[in-house]
């Protein structure tokens, strides 16, 4: 059967389970569409939010930003579990004990301050905006491959599909649907990774696969890689070759982005019991954790195929000759991803025969003289293409390949859905009901989310079709801006009587303000290119990226919430009360009324 | 009547032993939490590398593998703990 059949059954398939349950799940009262009436079990829960969590980024990108770079590239596995641990312990129980529905809402009762909930509400708006707006651009570049449409088509067909059960179903739709995506992703992950362990190091788990022996030279796997790329004259796959510091502050940033992103705390709204909240976040990270354990082993073994398709008569033979690349079946995923512009090959010194090796290195440059070679052939390998690709460069069969396109579809759908029901709970509830018109009816504030979804929906696709050529920026840019916010806020609110109303305020917006104005001085104002002043080769601040930034934000807002608070007026009493109260379990099941 | 204000009274008490030993438990969480993953993974790589796994080292596992597992244990532990934690001081939910 054609690829592009089986890609469309499957693809089709997964949909059809999604739609189908957010049709059946459709949600009720404003309660059921928020939290899906608390009555969500903690591993159905942990389920759901492993799916929100896995975007795009972690299912295409991920692996393939540490097979290009190795070692230093753990700060994204390290940093996107480590959050949950931090979610676990400062936030989720506490946040759930207070019982109510959005984060802004704590934020802004806890601080006694429309003000505070409303800058909450802006930061969160804009963190979950722009992290949509990546997902949007992953479906239309998974779309138009797998498919075979161009990537408008793929993205307008994702918007659709993304509207459809967002919009109808609310939480306990997308809770259920989220489920279902989550199994198509995992499977989609593990199963090429498992073939590819058993193929190379006869070994089933491919964790444990990464750290065993590369069957064809019967070298540990590892030390192989590492031979073969420095052979080639990259970078040793397993040293450490960054900086330190900044490798450090930007796993931090990660980790507190992560428990600051608002879409994941609210799942934890959404548990019956305090306990559930606990466990749910463990759950989530066991879930996650199948996919962030076996994504190393799919870098460093697709590195190596990849290296060995190039070389295959080893590093030190003659390297692949074009004839074999157009004739051999197991070339062939080089044709197909050619046509996406995303790979690219050149005969520079016109031997018949493509040369892959780092030509910046002295060493390879005296090789490549010696041998006549002008340069790198592999022009260009687009870092996003590597887990997409991997069942075809494997040579794994067609129903594998069409279960990693439903999968990839999945892990942006998801991750969109949920943060567009964190966009349109921010919107009804908390701007429009919490400041605009308290008096609004559960029928009105539905109708608003809806809206809000709706719309955010639209500028997402807008802005996915008309790409200002920022998806890596904007990532990091959702990451600051909930690490130096959100996250300092909520840990403040529970672990201190002390933090006050302008404390919080003053410390939020110090935040926000100092990462926004060192993301866009190193990334251009507004990601206009051409208008930074720095670049992240050589920051502003010693060696801090401005991806790393978030951290430092956080601090910042720590360290000003702190001070500000010391010097005007005390907490009041009952404030302190209800900080008190929020520490202890006991009570959580009464619902506090809106 | 008594009986509730008993109970009050019983909660205002123990819940800062209660809060105190939450505290105790998130600290040592935590300092694990940045030993497998800031320490063993990143700052004390080079300390670990004469242990050997798999074709790398200590710290290369904990950096991919070892740091996560951790994390999932923490979790769990702290789950656990807790739970425990809030039925000897009286603070469980009903």
């Amino acid at each position: 059967m054609d690829q592009t059949v089986i890609n469309i059954i499957f693809v089709g398939a997964s949909f059809a389970l999604y739609i189908g349950i957010a049709i059946w799940a459709r949600a009720g009262s404003t309660s059921e569409f928020y939290a899906a009436g608390r009555g969500v079990h903690p591993v159905t829960n942990g389920m759901a939010t492993a799916a929100d969590w896995m975007s795009a980024a972690s299912f295409i990108s991920m692996a393939g930003l540490i097979a290009f770079t190795g070692y230093d590239n753990s700060t994204y596995l390290m940093g996107w579990t480590g959050g949950y641990v931090l979610l676990a312990l400062l936030l989720a129980p506490y946040l759930r004990k207070f019982g109510k529905y959005t984060v802004s809402e704590f934020i802004g009762d806890r601080f006694y301050s429309k003000t505070a909930r409303l800058v909450a509400v802006v930061c969160l708006i804009i963190a979950s905006v722009t992290y949509v707006i990546g997902q949007m651009t992953g479906v239309g570049v998974a779309f138009g491959r797998f498919l075979e449409v161009d990537s408008t088509t793929g993205l307008l067909i994702g918007a659709v599909i993304v509207f459809a059960y967002a919009v109808f179903g609310g939480m306990k739709g997308v809770t259920y649907t989220q489920v279902a995506q989550y199994v198509v992703l995992i499977l989609a992950y593990t199963i090429p990774a498992v073939f590819i362990s058993l193929q190379l190091t006869g070994n089933p788990i491919p964790g444990l696969g990464l750290f065993g022996e590369h069957q064809a030279s019967g070298e540990p796997l590892l030390a192989r890689l590492d031979q073969v790329v420095t052979d080639l004259g990259f970078n040793e796959y397993t040293a450490h070759n960054g900086d330190t510091f900044n490798m450090m502050l930007f796993t931090l940033s990660l980790m507190i982005g992560t428990a600051g992103l608002p879409h994941v705390i609210m799942r934890f709204f959404t548990v019956p019991r305090v306990s559930d909240a606990r466990w749910s976040a463990g759950w989530a990270l066991v879930f996650i954790a199948l996919l962030y354990l076996t994504a190393p082993a799919v870098g460093a073994m697709a590195r190596l195929n990849i290296t060995d398709q190039f070389w295959p008569n080893g590093t030190d033979g003659e390297a692949v000759a074009i004839e074999t690349i157009e004739n051999d079946p197991a070339y062939d995923w080089m044709a197909s991803w050619q046509q996406t512009g995303l790979l690219g090959w050149e005969d520079k010194n016109g031997d018949g025969r493509i040369q892959y090796y780092n030509e910046t290195n002295p060493a390879l440059q005296e090789r490549a003289a010696a041998e006549g070679w002008s340069g790198n052939e592999l022009t260009n390998f687009n870092n996003d293409i590597l887990v997409l690709a991997n069942p075809e460069i494997a040579n794994l069969p067609g129903w594998v390949i069409g279960l990693v396109a439903a999968g990839g579809l999945a892990a942006a759908l998801s991750t969109a859905a949920g943060l567009l029901l964190a966009i349109s709970s921010a919107v009804s509830h908390d701007l429009v009901k919490g400041a605009i018109n308290p008096g609004i009816s559960e029928k009105g504030e539905l109708l608003t989310a809806r809206i809000a979804m709706a719309v955010s929906i639209a500028v997402a696709t807008y802005l996915g079709l008309n790409p200002p050529g920022f998806a890596a920026q904007t990532v990091a840019l959702a990451f600051g801006l909930a690490a130096s916010s959100i996250f300092p806020a909520l840990m403040m609110g529970i672990f201190s009587t002390k933090i006050n109303n302008s404390g919080a305020v003053a410390g939020m917006i110090a935040g926000l303000v100092t990462t926004l104005l060192y993301i866009f001085l190193h990334k251009g104002w507004f990601f206009i290119p051409d208008t930074n002043s720095f670049t992240d080769a050589d920051p502003l601040l010693g060696t801090i990226k401005s991806t790393s930034f978030g951290a430092v934000g956080a601090l910042i807002n720590f360290v000003v919430a702190y001070v500000v608070s010391s010097m005007t007026r005390p907490v009041p009493d009952d404030i302190q009360e209800l900080v008190e109260s929020v520490r202890v379990p006991r009570g959580a099941g009464t619902a506090q009324a809106h | 009547m008594t009986d509730t204000t008993q109970r009050a009274t019983r909660a205002t008490t123990d819940g800062k032993a209660y809060w105190k030993a939450n505290i105790r438990l998130i600290i040592i969480s935590l300092i694990i939490w940045a030993l497998v993953s800031f320490g063993f993974g990143i700052l004390l790589r080079p300390l670990l590398s004469g242990i050997s796994v798999g074709g790398s080292d200590l710290g290369f596992w904990f950096a991919q593998q070892g740091s996560i597992l951790v994390f999932l244990v923490l979790i769990f532990f702290y789950a656990w703990r807790m739970n425990r934690l809030d039925r000897e001081h009286g603070v469980n939910e009903e």
